[in-house]
């Protein structure tokens, strides 16, 4: 008789491949193989995974089509299952695929939408934390500034797009209408925080996405600004910071090792 | 916020969706509780957690497990208990509860709940598991009988002899889906009132019930399949008024995870378990009159 081991053993690995034969000992109340009734499983665990990812990526579903979008999540769940029971962790990898995935070559942008909407889940999930309001900055004199670090809030999260990936996500989630794109203008960075109950999402200025990116590594804002002002000679860091401030993405700052303000 | 735990009365309770929230919040419906799904709340804030605070200053909550995979042979994740534990401490629910079932095989979570064989090697297992949750949570769980689809030649064990040694061992309680009974017994070919009358009924601490979707196993027999996307059918309706005639009032969860309709449909099926516990409330307290008289 198998062990409890071996009957899981052989079970997995006929639910995770549709070609596999049912495993042997899984019987009907006719005590016959089973196929059907083993296939019930199989059909579960593709479907329910296939619906997580639909949840979680309903913008990238609405640009390729609901069949297309259910074949590719299909190829998806068979080369890259989920490793954990936490089922809003998955789909972390699923730009990566996709940006390989040969039938959805013609839709270069595609990865980039699936990245922001990954990191609106993110955020949404992201701890929660209370952002610095607009005075953050009130009394510190300049000599002083470019010294400090900020805690960007925990669910901040930075999508760099070559294509205007941004304005693509917004027209299919129903921001904005739908209209002509033109895949040759500038790319977008987008910022995706949820300072409060609400995730937002939103264009970072020339030279932001640097400066975000260096300030994320711990680097003073002085340090920051240095980065991406010689990322993007347009960068204004009095603009930036007010944007950020202003988008609740700034959770704290410290002025010296001494002092933490909340 | 430091909350007490608040147990769960004998009345009907739904499983909580993001979709109801507002309409529960506005109307205040009178409902006796609220079962949420734990995997669900395992992020680290965010809406979920706001919302979840919302009900639970207001309603009592449960709280069901969907991803330990505790009918595997390899060991529980202990990342994933050590969720469920804080979980539990945050809200301090008045049930906790699992599956019969296993999900997970060489870290690949397969997301469903799939079938143990009933031999004394599982029962082993199973046990062992318990015994590691109840000790790591510090409370007492309940197993719930599962939705089948095929048995195993393994198997050298009925069900209820399989949940009840379990029980027997680890102290645990029992969740009783009644339609997972039916699911199972027409699957099986069995007879779902010979189940129910012979099942422990002093062990169950929670009672489920859901809408399942019929299809045929392709030799023409029927194959009921645990969709959670329909109102209750008549027949499960029928199997639960036998149960409660049995068990007495128990805390009933009225589970609709699929094709979610509105707020008002799913409310009417808690207050229809409502009214079943209600008389069994009711012919409780005749019987205790008649005692005492």
């Amino acid at each position: 008789m198998r062990s409890l081991a071996e009957v899981q053993a052989e079970f997995a690995a006929a639910l995770r491949d549709p070609a596999a034969a049912t495993p042997d000992g899984i019987v009907g109340p006719d005590h016959e193989p089973a196929p059907r009734r083993f296939a019930v499983y199989r059909n579960n665990v593709i479907v329910g995974l296939v619906k997580a990812l639909k949840g979680s990526f309903p913008a990238v579903e609405r640009i390729v089509g609901e069949d297309f979008f259910q074949a590719m999540a299909r190829a998806y769940v068979r080369a890259e299952p989920p490793r954990s029971p936490l089922l809003i962790d998955y789909g972390v990898t699923f730009a990566d695929f996709i940006a390989g995935f040969e039938p959805a070559a013609s839709l270069p942008y595609l990865p980039d939408v699936a990245w922001i909407e990954r990191a609106w889940r993110e955020a949404y999930h992201a701890a929660d934390a209370e952002p610095l309001g607009a005075d953050a900055f009130a009394g510190i004199g300049e000599d002083r500034l470019g010294g400090l670090t900020l805690r960007l809030h925990p669910s901040l999260r930075l999508v760099r797009s070559r294509y205007p990936a941004l304005t693509i996500w917004k027209m299919n989630v129903g921001d904005i209408p739908v209209g002509p794109v033109d895949l040759n203008a500038s790319g977008e960075d987008a910022l995706i925080v949820r300072p409060a109950a609400e995730v937002t999402v939103r264009t970072v200025p020339p030279g932001g996405a640097d400066f975000v990116a260096a300030l994320e590594e711990g680097r003073t804002l002085g340090e920051s600004a240095a980065a991406a002002l010689a990322a993007e000679r347009a960068f204004d860091l009095a603009a930036n910071l007010a944007g950020l401030v202003g988008a609740g993405a700034i959770a704290g700052r410290v002025m010296d090792p001494e002092e933490s303000v909340q | 916020m430091t909350m007490q735990p608040q147990a769960i009365p004998s009345r009907a309770g739904v499983g909580l969706k993001p979709e109801h929230h507002q309409a529960i919040i506005e109307t205040g419906p009178d409902i006796g509780w609220f079962e949420i799904h734990a995997e669900n709340y395992m992020g680290a804030g965010g809406p979920p957690h706001r919302r979840l605070a919302e009900i639970r200053e207001r309603y009592p909550i449960s709280l069901h497990g969907v991803g330990l995979s505790i009918g595997a042979a390899r060991p529980i994740d202990r990342d994933h208990l050590q969720r469920l534990k804080q979980l539990n401490e945050r809200y301090r629910p008045g049930l906790f509860s699992e599956h019969l079932a296993w999900s997970t095989h060489d870290s690949i979570f397969f997301n469903d709940l799939l079938p143990v064989p009933y031999t004394e090697d599982s029962v082993a297992r199973v046990s062992e598991h318990i015994d590691q949750v109840q000790e790591t949570v510090g409370r007492r769980m309940l197993l719930e009988n599962p939705s089948t689809y095929l048995t195993f030649v393994e198997s050298t064990m009925g069900e209820i002899d399989f949940l009840t040694e379990v029980a027997r061992r680890t102290g645990c309680g029992l969740l009783l889906d009644v339609n997972n009974v039916h699911v199972s017994a027409t699957n099986q070919q069995t007879d779902a009132i010979s189940y129910l009358d012979a099942f422990p009924m002093e062990l169950v601490g929670e009672i489920h019930l859901a809408g399942y979707a019929p299809e045929d196993d392709g030799k023409g027999a029927p194959l009921l399949i645990d969709a959670h996307d329909r109102p209750i059918d008549p027949y499960v309706w029928g199997l639960y008024e036998h149960t409660i005639a049995r068990a007495g009032p128990v805390p009933t969860l009225v589970e609709w995870d699929n094709d979610v309709p509105e707020w008002p449909v799913l409310f009417a099926e808690a207050q229809r378990a409502d009214a079943v516990l209600a008389r069994a409330q009711e012919a409780r307290e005749r019987e205790l009159v008649a005692v005492a008289g």
